[in-house]
């Protein structure tokens, strides 16, 4: 395509290697002005290298970027900022003991004579700014006390007090709740009303729906074309995405319980700084049945789960795992239990990145004779396991035995440690946040491995932020508000509003 | 990607290429002081390999450094910073002083009671530091730092006390000569020794010139041991997924706690171990009164980053540190100059990240020369 003027941004045959890893083969990237761009693909796909280009962060080996019809050459994120160009990184940038002026005008400081900083009119331009555009942020509250999704706004800010007109907004939605995202997709549409352009990086296909015009798609580092969102569909975009048909819907026959495995009465939990998370919590989980949790991050979620696999001591009450009880054990006491655990933070709980992925499979059952007799270990045992896991659960790259965990993709890290939980064939398998960054490709083998489990007569329990997950995949939906249970459901008989409302503390006619 | 480019990315080679940028640095520095670099080498050199009892010295003072070496190296890889080496060490030297002193067995039954005092000294010691951590979360840097002066104080304590000082010096007695781990050291002083050596010039300097001992194989035996402890057991496992990720490893079962202890534990007895090798091979055979650190265990820290915190690469890099201290006393400059010399060659030793860095250079030099000469082309 031709540079032209139309357009805000355009990248041409961006080519960028890491050492023999290709990251970007030649990728074409054009954003009409005034219209929200969003750039798809899996995870390591490619989009945030692309977008580290434009804005400088990187520099690409071949190709040239426009905007607006001139070639321009970014060789620094302060150049990008002079063209006009802001980034929202995934991961905010904000100092958290410094007000929201603080932190907008921190690098770009409004000074009097003798360079003394000027807060009266510093916060004089950030309110004009906050009128201007209608977000709803007090500009001298601190960044600790505020709520993520305005934590997201003050990014925004800052990006606009620098005078950005092409805004990049890396994974925005991944924080957010499903009102913030709402909130977001609105005021993304102010902004392109009052002239800005946005390029937001995603792999949430719905979100794509609700609010971009145009999308381009990535898959493994090759442009794959532009798509005019208005005549898509998720699934096409979905399957250009992944390079094959994928099922979007969650397909499963109707559960057939047996008896209770898991039994937790009155249980009360307290966080690190001893304030109670988890406040009388009951629940039952019968085997071959999903129970997901449906909640808003912060309501006792990580404390539940904390309290079955022994992280933290319960306060009171009782976990029971097929009539023993096994509160205030110890994280091995629970394995042993067959309870198995798919972390929420992977990378925290769940590997030891620096480990090969041999290392890691083994990680609960290093200390079994299988993989080696008394204090030794057996590392061709482990490998020929490992191996065969890498086979059973399509664990990329392929002959991946001895490479870092640490050098594997989200998705595939994920399939290891989800490889590991069920070749222990759990009673009892906690699935927290299992989905958590995964793209779509990923997604559906984690459900229909929990499918899988459940079938083989496992009891599940599936903890996840994303109500949309919990609504499919459940066979029983709790909902989980300021650490009880306020309402249990079978699937099909709630909507999304009614558990949004419970969700939210609300009272069920 | 050209020889140059693919060397430098090997970590043998940054290794050397490290060492050889160290000394080319150091130069600049004694020139700048007025001294020669290319006589300052020379007389390093010649220090070293001079004479064979100066070689037999280098292995002698790369012993207590090599141990201390692998004491942090091993912490190191399970996540724990040992940079109480120094007083383990020190607390080394005391027990098996106290055990040397007041123990007259023979020999087969002697040395190894005596190590083992040191070993026990060094190992309750790291003990106590991990305990700390383990219970408390006490960082272990502030309390091994502690701990550091409080082996000090009691090795001089020890010293100078009625039992063990040994009248009108400065040292307690020494320990009982069936302790000593001398190599024949009985032998080589004996009239049959004494006449055997005579026919043989190098080894008779070696042997009757220096305290030539067992300690330097002991040590790399200790190495080889705690590299297959890391690598191929369920312990050195556990210490390292500990020390990697503490979070994962307790979450899959594994005590962290238990773990911390333990490791601390092993590291601290490898340093009793160097204490008591010093006690057992050199002479005089005993603690002195000490007034400042000896800086055993802080030469260990050096041999660890040098080696990359391998165990085994503390083999050579306790050697290399040998070497440039005890060489360094041949060359004729203020100690001061010396050491500054030392401390650049171990700088640029311990910084081998900056080979890759060098490489990619090259490599980016490389596209561009073929991009201009491509462009040259069209």
């Amino acid at each position: 395509m031709e540079a032209s003027p139309e357009y805000a941004v355009q990248m041409h045959g961006i080519l960028k290697t890491f050492g023999q890893f290709t990251a970007l083969d030649h990728v074409d990237l054009d954003v009409r002005k005034q219209t929200i761009h969003a750039i798809l693909g899996e995870n390591g796909a490619g989009k945030t290298t692309l977008m580290n280009v434009l804005y400088g962060l990187y520099q690409a080996d071949e190709g040239d970027i426009f905007m607006g019809g001139q070639k321009v050459s970014i060789t620094s994120p302060t150049d990008a900022i002079g063209m006009g160009i802001g980034m929202v990184h995934q991961h905010f940038m904000l100092v958290e003991n410094f007000t929201v002026t603080e932190n907008i005008i921190l690098g770009d400081e409004v000074c009097g004579s003798a360079g003394i900083l000027d807060m009266g009119r510093a916060r004089q331009k950030v309110m004009e700014l906050v009128d201007e555009y209608g977000f709803d942020v007090d500009p001298d509250a601190k960044i600790q006390d505020i709520t993520v999704g305005m934590q997201q706004r003050v990014e925004i800010l800052k990006a606009l007090y620098r005078g950005a007109e092409v805004l990049i907004l890396d994974e925005p939605t991944a924080v957010l709740t499903p009102q913030e995202i709402d909130k977001l997709i609105e005021i993304m549409h102010d902004l392109i009303a009052k002239g800005k352009t946005i390029i937001i990086i995603t792999h949430k296909l719905k979100e794509i729906m609700q609010s971009a015009d145009e999308c381009s798609i990535i898959r493994r580092g090759v442009y794959m074309g532009t798509v005019d969102v208005k005549h898509s569909s998720e699934t096409e975009l979905a399957s250009k995405m992944v390079g094959r048909n994928v099922n979007l819907t969650v397909e499963k026959t109707p559960a057939h319980p047996g008896e209770t495995v898991l039994q937790i009465r009155d249980l009360t939990v307290k966080d690190e700084r001893g304030i109670e998370q988890v406040r009388g919590l009951n629940l039952d989980i019968r085997s071959g049945e999903i129970v997901g949790i449906a909640g808003i991050d912060g309501n006792g979620q990580q404390e539940l789960v904390d309290a079955i696999t022994n992280i933290v001591r319960a306060e009171s009450g009782t976990i029971t795992i097929n009539g023993e009880q096994i509160q205030n054990t110890s994280p091995r006491t629970t394995f042993v239990k067959k309870v198995a655990t798919i972390p929420s933070d992977r990378h925290r709980w769940g590997l030891v990145l620096p480990f090969s992925v041999t290392e890691n499979t083994v990680l609960e059952r290093h200390a079994d004779d299988e993989f080696g007799a008394g204090i030794t270990l057996d590392y061709d045992t482990m490998r020929e396991y490992t191996t065969q896991l890498i086979k059973d659960f399509d664990i990329r790259p392929s002959g991946c035995e001895d490479e870092r965990m640490s050098g594997l993709s989200g998705g595939n890290q994920q399939k290891a440690i989800i490889a590991r939980m069920v070749t222990s064939s759990p009673n009892l398998l906690i699935a927290f946040q299992p989905t958590r960054g995964l793209d779509v490709g990923a997604i559906e083998f984690v459900h229909k491995t929990l499918i899988a489990e459940r079938d083989r007569g496992a009891a599940i329990l599936l903890i996840s932020f994303e109500l949309d997950e919990v609504m499919d995949v459940s066979d029983t939906i709790a909902v989980i508000y300021h650490g009880q249970i306020t309402g249990t459901f079978a699937q099909g008989t709630v909507d999304e509003n009614q558990l949004g409302l419970l969700m939210a503390g609300g009272e069920m006619r | 990607m050209s020889k140059l480019e693919k060397f430098l990315r090997g970590r043998l080679a940054a290794a050397i290429a490290a060492v050889i940028i160290g000394f080319a640095i150091s130069a600049v520095v004694l020139a700048a002081a007025g001294y020669s670099p290319v006589q300052a080498f020379a007389q390093l050199f010649r220090g070293v390999f001079g004479k064979p009892k100066y070689m037999a010295n280098v292995f002698i003072k790369a012993t207590p450094i090599l141990l201390t070496g692998v004491s942090v190296a091993f912490a190191f890889k399970t996540g724990l910073f040992n940079i109480g080496a120094e007083g383990q060490y020190i607390v080394g030297t005391v027990l098996a002083s106290i055990v040397g002193i007041k123990l007259h067995l023979p020999m087969p039954l002697q040395v190894p009671i005596v190590l083992a005092a040191g070993i026990l000294g060094g190992a309750a010691l790291g003990a106590f530091v991990g305990w700390l951590k383990a219970k408390f979360g006490i960082h272990e840097v502030i309390t091994s730092i502690m701990c550091n002066w409080i082996a000090f104080y009691l090795c001089n304590y020890v010293v100078m006390s009625d039992t063990f000082h040994k009248p009108n010096s400065n040292s307690a007695l020494p320990v009982s000569s069936s302790s000593y781990t001398m190599i024949l050291g009985n032998w080589k002083k004996s009239a049959e020794g004494k006449a055997f050596l005579k026919g043989i010039p190098w080894l008779r300097e070696i042997m009757l010139k220096t305290d030539l001992n067992y300690g330097f194989i002991i040590a790399v035996l200790v190495a080889i041991a705690i590299s297959i402890v890391l690598t191929r057991t369920k312990l050195g496992y556990e210490l390292r997924a500990v020390g990697f990720n503490r979070d994962a490893a307790r979450f899959s079962g594994i005590s962290v706690e238990r773990n911390i202890v333990l490791s601390m534990l092993i590291a601290g007895a490898i340093s009793g171990l160097a204490g008591a090798l010093t006690i057992t091979g050199i002479s005089p055979h005993t603690i002195t009164l000490l007034a400042a650190m000896e800086s055993y265990g802080f030469n260990g820290m050096s041999v660890a980053f040098i080696a990359a915190s391998s165990p085994l690469g503390c083999i050579p890099s306790s050697l290399l540190f040998a070497s440039l201290i005890y060489g360094g006393m041949s060359v004729k400059a203020p100690t001061e100059i010396i050491n500054i010399m030392i401390g650049i060659i171990v700088f640029f030793t311990a910084l081998p990240g900056i080979m890759p860095v060098l490489a990619n250079r090259l490599a980016k030099q490389r596209r561009e020369r073929e991009a201009a000469a491509a462009g040259k082309e069209a």
